[in-house]
């Protein structure tokens, strides 16, 4: 019989709820994946004994009759969401030993819902990065391996220690941020499901600001359904948050229970058929338009012509962004207090030894696009561009419900590889960030193992405020690939 | 567009960041890089298009001007790296203040 850890959300709500199995004794047995499983260094704060209450409290509420979606459910939070009265850090020495007086939204919401929290992810430092190597705390470790090679892999990142987490059933599902592309790619690299919600579908709101345009929370979980309950959870208008949307929340879930995508049509980007992309990816890929026909869709090609500036233009508005949002980080409200001989020294000290180098490499840059003299040359050119790649997608629409594109150029890396330059690092981001700069919802699917036994996944891109259609062909994707890779000894 | 080591300093400077003499060289080059790679942008023809403000189309919302919130000092200075002073001790959210090295001598 199979273990409590090993169900997918939706089985362990369905079995709290049939009293066979008790929230305390959920948790139990997820915090003991979380005991096996440390060297992973997946997590930065584990919180095992207000998970224990928590699970406490979500058994009385179901014996009152007052269970919620995700009532008994055992999460893990990325360490960038702010939770009251536990240390959050954003991976940042700048960071260590703050502990937020406040709940975000996104947290709040799924604790009102009845969700338990295990702890604290690790991360890339400030989200910024794509394989968890950058944070403070220490590289996070795939859970899956090479075949036949025992050298250690990234699980991707920003979202790394979440999506780690998920692969190595620690936790049902997690939280994530993705800026341009910290929950795709990670899920891709991990065998598992992630969803980048549209823009505004869900509160920005006491999460750690690094590009403000583009940061959105999403789910990770196993399966495309439970990704889809996940995002019920945490979605919502927030006034507290001046882009949330002031939507209500689609059942996300029946869409996900809904795999008839009969007459739906596929647009495949041509643009996206790019050289530096493993061939092995460029076959999924066929393979997964190939599932989608047969499972009843329309095959469209369209054309995204400006596609390969998306990565430069994210490279000047995040950094930009980063750099505002990271000025407040001056040691005199929270976080570390380097001394100095004045004022000014002391910022400049606490800095300098609070960020990490990716960190403050993209301050500078941002200060620098940012500075007079320079700002039209760079910023403005960017979102002009900007405008040029979200008029693509607009137009491709027209065309199409949905595109299916690869979610990463390659499968997972060993940790290490790519480090010699910032630049080949950026483009493990290329799938990823055009949607982001559209503010588009995107999810990340796996649908195979490469021939080093890695698993990789495609990406769906849906319209704005249209993750149900988004979901449903995720759902069919999911059905025709019958993924069920699991990493050896997890 | 290529960095040198004095446009560094300066950026760093406007950063508040300290970046040791030493560094101030490869950092130069690094920076220099990204920014090269970012130039392929100048390819594109972004005459009469208008800069994005913003990628959704939701209009920001407008509040009554009135206090949501307050009387919580103690939260707000709870995490005072130098420390909190509080202007009465035995009444926290009453008020206080954040220390930071003399300013004004």
């Amino acid at each position: 019989m199979a273990g409590l850890t090993d169900l997918t959300l939706a089985e362990l709500s369905a079995t709290m709820k049939k009293k066979e199995a008790s929230a305390v004794e959920v948790v139990d047995a997820h915090l003991r994946k979380l005991d096996e499983h440390r060297a992973l260094n997946a997590f930065i704060t584990e919180t095992p004994d207000k998970a224990r209450a928590m699970a406490k409290a979500s058994d009385e509420r179901r014996a009152r009759g007052e269970a919620g979606l995700l009532e008994g459910v055992p999460l893990a939070v990325k360490d960038l969401f702010c939770t009251e009265g536990v240390q959050t850090t954003a991976a940042s020495h700048i960071l260590e030993g703050f502990v937020p007086p406040y709940e975000s939204t996104v947290t709040s919401n799924l604790w009102k819902a009845g969700a338990v929290m295990v702890g604290k992810t690790n991360l890339d430092e400030f989200a910024m990065g794509s394989s968890n190597m950058t944070s403070y705390f220490g590289g996070v470790e795939n859970p899956w391996k090479r075949r036949g090679d025992n050298r250690k892999l990234v699980p991707g990142g920003s979202s790394g220690g979440s999506a780690a987490a998920v692969a190595a059933y620690m936790v049902p599902g997690s939280t994530g941020t993705d800026t341009g592309g910290s929950i795709r790619q990670p899920a891709s690299f991990c065998g598992i499901v992630g969803l980048k919600p549209t823009y505004g579908r869900c509160s920005r709101w006491g999460v750690v600001a690094f590009a403000s345009s583009l940061d959105q929370p999403g789910p990770f979980a196993r399966t495309v359904e439970d990704s889809a309950i996940l995002l019920q959870g945490m979605a919502g208008h927030d006034p507290k948050d001046s882009t949330s949307a002031p939507l209500p929340v689609p059942d996300f879930a029946a869409a996900a229970r809904n795999p008839d995508i009969k007459g739906m049509k596929v647009g495949i980007p041509k643009e996206y058929r790019v050289d530096g992309t493993s061939p092995e990816i460029v076959a999924l890929w066929d393979k997964g338009i190939e599932m989608m026909k047969v499972a009843g869709a329309t095959i469209v090609e369209i054309s995204l012509p400006h596609t390969r500036y998306a990565l430069p233009a994210y490279y000047i508005v995040a950094p930009a962004e980063c750099s505002s949002n990271l000025a407040r980080y001056d040691g005199v409200r929270y976080g570390l207090r380097v001394p100095g001989k004045d004022l000014i020294e002391m910022y400049q000290n606490t800095r300098a030894a609070g960020f990490g180098k990716e960190v403050r490499r993209r301050v500078m840059i941002g200060t620098y696009v940012l500075s007079a003299g320079y700002y039209d040359a760079y910023y403005k050119k960017a979102q002009q561009v900007r405008a040029l790649i979200a008029r693509d997608f607009k137009d491709a629409f027209q065309k199409c419900d949905v595109l299916l594109t690869p979610t990463a150029p390659t499968a997972a890396f060993a940790a290490g590889e790519k480090m010699d330059d910032p630049v080949t690092m950026y483009l493990n981001d290329m799938f990823t960030i055009p949607a982001s700069m559209a503010g588009l919802p995107g999810i990340s699917v796996p649908v195979g193992l490469d021939k080093d036994g890695l698993p990789l996944g495609l990406q769906l891109i849906g319209r704005a405020f249209d993750e149900e259609t988004m979901l449903k062909a995720a759902a069919a994707l999911e059905q025709a690939a019958a993924f069920t890779g699991r990493a050896a000894g997890f | 567009m290529s960095l040198d080591k004095e446009t560094v300093a300066r950026i760093a400077r406007l950063a508040r960041l300290k970046v040791p003499e030493e560094e101030l060289e490869p950092l130069a080059g690094e920076l220099s890089g990204i920014l090269a790679w970012i130039e392929q942008l100048n390819e594109v023809d972004t005459a009469n298009v208008a800069p994005m403000a913003s990628v959704s189309d939701v209009t920001l919302p407008m509040r009554e001007d009135k206090v949501t919130d307050g009387g919580i000092a103690e939260k707000v200075l709870a995490n005072a790296p130098g420390g909190a002073v509080y202007i009465d001790p035995t009444d926290k959210n009453a008020g206080g203040f954040f220390t930071v090295p003399k300013v004004v001598e």
